[in-house]
């Protein structure tokens, strides 16, 4: 009861907070909050670079736990030998889902929060949010494990990925703004800098991290290609329908005057 | 029976069913025999097309019925299970989702039809009012199918109304636990939600379907004119500016199935979220009583009442308004005094009120769908007086202005 009351009550507060109270946590509009994956789950090898990437660099933390391997071998047209040597995860059958070696206890005690599962992270947060994510980690020295990130501020996860982006610097302006007459300073980010290159180019380290938004747009929605694919008959079809029920409707209503 | 077509003629099975079954006679006095006015405008499609999404609602709700788990624990995997195991699985759900959208979309198109010719006018009243209760029926099913996927938004859309209920002097608290059977949003909340949204429901929607058409049916259908075809009858005993609804209105309101039927399989397979307005992007997220989304708004056909809501800083008078916001539909017929019907013969007071309250509805759902801050407020108070004015001036301003004359006889070209 109490629990509840205290929830809808959180929830009314949020509601009616007004934009004074908000404005000390929306930051100003960055560049790097338009840059965009440009996904195209009908691209096959990109779906397929972006599953081994998957497996090679994400699948130790993370699970795909409403995904089999073998609908992912199937969907991009993985031969089955090729999926048992690349992309199976020691133990695992080709009909089991993807779940992640590592045990949400053990997440827990070593990162503060389990890893989260990613089947639907790109439908729940947008596939911009999680490229953005990826592209924007930076060396943080006050962040408990070094690097800090843009898009998810103080995010529980070490990147990962340095050993193939390399080592980026975010530069920050300060911006002086009068808020309520009191002059307050706020840190901007201007720009990255790669302050020791990684194994990728910046242009491989993007193509990269696109392969691998698409591969998570792709297990999103597994069916997305199939449906925009059909969709064109379902509504070739309606169109013709709808052109001769209009041409029946008018051969009846001839007569009525 | 004085009809030439009844019976003699009929043999074999046809006559055997006739003689148990009246077919043949339902066929002749309810759809042949139905006469409607010929000057039947694009406005009179929705209402066969309600009938039809909620069809096709009913026979997706079956099949999604088969899969889906009604627990806390179960039911969220299952909807993905549905999405990506069971064959088909997600075109079924997708029109599920999709058709709760469109039948709001067709129900509001259908009651604007109403608003604007005065077809809830005498003696139509029950009509009406039958149709409200329609409404009022189909927002508690669509608020309670919401609720079984089980995300986020799930969780705590559903955690802000039944609180709505709190809000009622002295009994509120236990009606809310009451409507949960729990302390908070629970297994059981969903587990019952699931029961009245797939039978008690649906019975409802389906026996008032039936009382609003008996109704049409009792009264004869209204027209943009908003004159009584029913005065002018010919030689034969049926109104002379009326047609036969079989096979004239059955083979209009087919182009009109099709051409809906374009739109919403554009949805449904191009866009089914529909830019996170039908399917809400955190209700891609597990229910978590920890995690609150960002802005909780309810789907985008509530938001108006939800804006309403908002608008009063205090929660009680909010849920009042909300509530009025509702039942003054049911006394529009005693609100309008003018003597015409239809707003084509209407005045230039009644021809603003009625775009001013289309203004305000729009306005006030999209406030709905956006974090409250100080000029939202504001902008939801002004539209939430101009939504009651439209009713409550009502019996000022129909009976000031000045009206055209309504025509005799119905206005058609071929």
């Amino acid at each position: 009861m109490r629990k509840s009351f205290l929830a809808a009550a959180l929830g009314f507060s949020l509601v009616f907070a007004g934009p004074s109270a908000m404005a000390a946590t929306t930051s100003p509009h960055a560049a790097w909050m338009d840059w965009e994956p440009g996904n195209d789950v009908g691209n096959i090898a990109s779906l397929q670079r972006g599953a081994a990437n998957f497996m090679g660099y994400c699948s130790g933390c993370h699970s795909l736990k409403y995904k089999r391997y073998s609908r992912v071998a199937k969907d991009l047209n993985i031969p089955e030998e090729q999926m048992e040597k690349l992309l199976l995860l020691p133990g695992a059958k080709k009909g089991d889902y993807i779940i992640t070696p590592m045990s949400k206890a053990d997440g827990e005690a070593w990162f503060g929060k389990a890893p989260p599962d990613l089947s639907l992270i790109t439908r729940a947060k947008g596939s911009d949010h999680v490229y953005q994510f990826l592209k924007t980690f930076y060396v943080d020295s006050k962040s408990a494990n070094g690097t800090n990130n843009l898009a998810l501020p103080n995010t529980a996860m070490p990147f990962v990925l340095s050993a193939l982006q390399g080592v980026q610097e975010a530069k920050f302006k300060t911006v002086e703004k009068v808020v309520d007459g009191e002059t307050v300073t706020e840190q901007h980010w201007d720009s990255f800098e790669l302050a020791s290159p990684g194994q990728f180019s910046p242009e491989e380290y993007d193509g990269f991290v696109r392969d691998t938004v698409n591969f998570l747009e792709y297990v999103g929605e597994p069916v997305k290609a199939e449906r925009e694919s059909l969709g064109v008959w379902v509504i070739l079809f309606l169109l013709v329908f709808t052109g001769f029920a209009y041409l029946l409707k008018q051969e009846y209503w001839k007569d009525v005057k | 029976m004085d009809k030439a077509y009844v019976s003699s003629e009929k043999v074999g099975f046809r006559a055997w069913l006739n003689k148990r079954l009246p077919v043949d006679e339902f066929i002749d006095s309810q759809l042949i025999g139905y006469f409607a006015p010929k000057n039947f405008n694009i406005w009179y499609f929705f209402g066969a097309l309600a009938l039809l999404v909620f069809v096709v609602q009913i026979l997706s709700g079956i099949f999604l019925t088969m899969h889906y788990k009604p627990s806390e624990t179960a039911a969220f995997d299952s909807v993905e299970y549905i999405m990506r195991e069971v064959e088909w699985g997600w075109l079924i759900r997708y029109m599920h989702s999709t058709g709760a959208s469109f039948f709001f979309i067709v129900v509001y198109l259908h009651m604007f039809r109403a608003m604007m010719y005065g077809s809830y006018r005498a003696p139509r009243e029950l009509l009406w009012i039958l149709g409200t209760l329609l409404y009022l029926a189909l927002m508690a099913e669509a608020f309670m199918g919401y609720v079984l996927p089980w995300g986020n938004m799930s969780y705590w859309g559903a955690q802000v109304i039944v609180n709505l209920f709190g809000t009622i002097p002295v009994i509120g608290p236990g009606i809310v636990e009451w409507i949960r059977g729990d302390y908070g949003i629970a297994d059981s909340t969903l587990n019952r939600f699931f029961a009245l949204h797939v039978i008690a429901v649906p019975f409802a929607i389906a026996f008032l379907v039936v009382m609003h058409l008996v109704a049409l049916r009792q009264t004869g259908s209204n027209n943009p004119d908003g004159i009584e075809i029913k005065e002018k009858t010919g030689p034969n005993g049926k109104p002379i500016d009326g047609i036969p609804f079989h096979p004239y209105y059955t083979v209009k309101d087919t182009v009109g199935v099709g051409v809906f039927l374009t739109l919403f399989c554009s949805v449904i397979f191009f866009a089914p979220t529909f830019g996170g307005l039908f399917l809400e992007k955190p209700n891609f997220e597990p229910a978590n009583e920890l995690s609150t989304p960002e802005h909780i708004a309810p789907v985008w056909y509530f938001t108006a009442f939800y804006a309403m809501l908002r608008a009063v800083p205090d929660q009680q008078l909010g849920a009042l308004l909300m509530l009025l916001a509702i039942v003054v539909l049911f006394f529009l017929p005693w609100l309008d005094r003018s003597p015409v019907k239809s707003i084509r013969y209407k005045g230039w007071l009644s021809k603003i009120a009625l775009a001013l309250f289309v203004v305000s509805f729009v306005v006030l759902s999209y406030l709905g769908l956006k974090p409250a801050s100080d000029l939202y407020v504001i902008l939801a108070r002004v539209f939430t007086a101009v939504y009651f004015a439209y009713f409550l001036l009502m019996p000022w301003y129909t009976r000031i202005e000045k009206c055209k004359p309504a025509p005799e006889r119905i206005t058609y070209h071929a």
